[in-house]
């Protein structure tokens, strides 16, 4: 992915995710940010306060005293026409869960990075995606970095995306492993990102001289207004968000291409590869655990296998054709989550299963649950579960109920 | 100078017809409040009595710019909107925060809390109807005790409300009022004082619910002033830490006394179950209230 053409002085830096997302924040200009602090997401709270403080980036900088208020802020502030931002973990993003929904169904170009944190009973402060995960119907496009340089160049090209298809977007990356870890970034020019990022142009208009009233009560049929127009009903509102969203992967992709011709680094594509051209096997992951997954590769490789990886970069709207057409020729395919939705199997599992849906040449799909709470996965570890498939293909069941863990169980 | 029938601004931003029930407060209310802004404001609305008023998508009732927003963000939402005209430099404009009892007493006032402890620039106006009326009558914070409701609906409530002006005076913010749909004149200047003053404004506005309290909708006006001259409701302004009783509350306390709450309760049949006890537990109550209120106001004069 990392063009040999770059055209711009960015500035390297050693960034953790948490700086880099907030420089992102920073560079996109944002108008109003309201965060409430949770752990693995204060220091971008703090960085963001810090840069307000100093007269470095003109915002309103709203302390709120919760997660709940912290996207209420925002979504008002939107439909004033702000720029805004916010950022959470875990029981944070639970707790907003209410307004997500809102937002999404508002239309409003909300941007919010998510530092994905196990969620309790019981406590713990550490990775996984079952945060945003459990978040995937809420009406949000979901993009997951695999580093600091994808977390800072998400959240700039979020921007673009959202207030080009009015969704609001979430920019995931995990916990620690990303937020806390130190990695070179190149930090664009203000210039550059200005260049890449107008100004946001609101679709909402609060206006006395204009009165408008947002988000009445809808009822489910079309209803005409006072001059005999007729007008969407709720149902309709919705098929509008679902089109807003199927149709967003073009927009993506343009928008990360034109990131590319700008700064150097395309994301021109909803996935990314990994030794992917002859592989029969592939790995499929999101985020950092994807960064693992391509040292599993290699060692299968060097072990005599044919084996890639198929990294997730945009998780909604899920890229159900560009999924199709990486893995249907394949002979087996083993998806790892960090998350899973209870009673049935990982998240992504099943988006895969759904994409490779009616392909006659489909391949086997097995599905593990790793690193939950934190919970260290190896790259011999994730080697290994693909190993045990191949050796038991021929005579294995195609059709496996429920995944596998790697844990102690 | 005090306004009038006569002086009072002619444009409404309440427009004719709405889906409030026969005999609404509320109704009467927001339409002195809107014309007291003149218009020149963003509304945010929770889910609540007040939603119903503004109508169904794509026809409103309402012509100020309005969002609405979820049951517990009223104040978050009117922070946001406040910030967001700051950020794009747009003045002038009054953030009005409206919400009713369940919504302030309730679910939101941990927004609005945080929202005055933040000293943010908004008026927040609660009309308080004593109970979930909008989703059909059920118990607040807001209810009195003794009275009968959907989740309290043999033995009444058991509860005394909770002095929700008092809780924003602890606030610290520079402006807090009580008023009455039933004195609007009152509500209306006390709106209009508010726009002028920075920081976070607060008005309680008590608004008599036809269906909820049981009395019949041709009623309204007399329920309410009953509750101003038996002390249930008593009409107040803390400006700046200065506290003065208005209108007809002032009247009282200078020349007449309370008359018994016993008067005020028999006209409304959510008290149809209330003991004796209960109604002297009231009474004392408000003699209490009402005892404070004189000490403050004559505090206030000397």
């Amino acid at each position: 992915m990392m063009s040999k053409k770059t055209k711009t002085r960015a500035s390297a830096q050693m960034l953790d995710g948490n700086h880099a997302a907030a420089e992102a924040v920073r560079l996109s200009r944002a108008q109003v940010i309201a965060a409430y602090p949770i752990t693995p997401q204060s220091p971008v709270t703090e960085k963001l306060s810090e840069f307000v403080e100093r007269g470095e980036l003109d915002a309103q900088y709203v302390a709120v005293e919760s997660e709940h208020s912290a996207l209420a802020v925002c979504t008002s502030a939107s439909m004033v026409g702000a720029r805004v931002f916010t950022a959470t973990s875990a029981h944070g993003l639970a707790y907003m869960h209410e307004m997500l929904h809102w937002a999404a169904g508002a239309r409003l170009p909300v941007v919010l990075a998510c530092v994905n944190r196990a969620m309790g009973a019981p406590w713990s402060v550490l990775n996984d995606q079952q945060d945003s995960i459990s978040q995937r119907d809420t009406g949000w496009i979901q993009i997951y970095a695999r580093n600091n340089q994808e977390v800072l160049d998400s959240i700039v090209q979020a921007y673009r995306i959202a207030e080009s298809v009015y969704v609001p977007v979430m920019v995931c990356y995990d916990g620690y492993v990303l937020s806390h870890t130190e990695m070179p970034v190149d930090v664009p020019t203000q210039k550059d990102v200005d260049r890449f990022l107008p100004a946001y142009e609101p679709h909402t208009i609060l206006d006395p001289a204009n009165p408008r009233n947002y988000n009445l009560v809808t009822l489910a049929n079309p209803r005409v207004n006072a001059e005999g127009v007729l007008c969407h009903g709720y149902m309709e509102l919705r098929y509008l968000l679902q089109e807003a969203l199927q149709n967003s992967r073009e927009i993506i992709i343009n928008v990360g291409q034109e990131f590319g011709e700008l700064f150097g680094r395309s994301y021109d594509n909803m996935v990314w590869e990994h030794r992917l051209d002859d592989a029969d096997v592939v790995m499929v992951a999101m985020g950092s655990l994807a960064m693992e997954a391509t040292v599993a590769a290699d060692m299968l490789r060097e072990a005599g296998h044919k084996a890639g990886v198929l990294g997730l970069r945009v998780f909604r709207p899920f890229p159900k054709t560009d999924v199709a057409k990486a893995l249907e020729k394949r002979r087996l395919v083993v998806v790892f989550d960090k998350n899973i939705s209870y009673g049935s199997e990982g998240a992504t599992c099943s988006e895969i299963k759904s994409a490779l849906y009616g392909k006659s040449t489909g391949p086997v799909i097995r599905n593990y649950i790793v690193g939950l709470g934190g919970r260290d996965v190896k790259a011999r570890e994730m080697a290994d579960a693909v190993s045990k498939w191949l050796l038991s293909m021929k005579d294995g069941d195609l059709n496996q109920e429920y995944p596998e863990w790697i844990c102690a169980i | 100078m005090k306004t009038t029938a006569v002086n009072i601004a002619e444009k409404e931003y309440l427009l004719p017809g709405n889906r409030t029930c026969p005999g609404c407060a509320l109704s009467l209310a927001y339409r002195y409040i809107l014309k007291a802004l003149e218009g020149q404001a963003i509304a945010t609305v929770p889910a609540s009595c007040l939603t119903v008023l503004h109508g169904m998508y794509p026809v409103t009732s309402v012509a100020v710019p309005c969002v609405n927003t979820p049951f517990a963000t009223t104040a978050a939402s009117a922070t946001g909107l406040v910030a967001g005209l700051k950020a794009l430099g747009k003045e002038g404009l009054t953030v009005l925060a409206i919400a009713g009892d369940g919504g302030t007493y309730d679910i939101g006032i941990q927004a609005l809390s945080a929202a005055a402890e933040r000293q943010t620039d908004f008026l927040y106006i609660c009309y308080d109807n004593e109970g979930y009326m909008n989703t059909g009558n059920q118990r607040s914070g807001s209810t009195p005790l003794g009275a009968v409701s959907g989740t309290t609906p043999i033995l009444g409530k058991q509860q005394n409300q909770k002095d929700i002006a008092a809780i924003m005076e602890a606030h610290d913010i520079p402006y807090v009022a009580t008023a009455s749909a039933t004195y609007p004149l009152d509500l209306y200047d006390k709106v209009k004082k508010a726009r002028t003053i920075q920081g976070t404004r607060f008005i309680h506005v008590f608004t008599p619910c036809p269906p909820g309290w049981f009395f019949p909708f041709n009623n309204t006006i007399k329920i309410g002033k009953l509750a101003v001259e038996t002390g249930w409701a008593i009409l107040y302004e803390v400006e700046g830490g200065v506290f003065h009783l208005t209108s007809a509350s002032e009247s009282i306390a200078q020349k007449g006394k309370l008359k018994p709450l016993r008067e005020y309760i028999a006209e409304q049949g959510r008290f149809k179950n209330i003991t004796e006890e209960q109604i002297n537990e009231l009474q004392d109550r408000v003699n209490v209230r009402w005892k404070r209120c004189l000490e403050r106001a004559g505090d206030s004069r000397s």
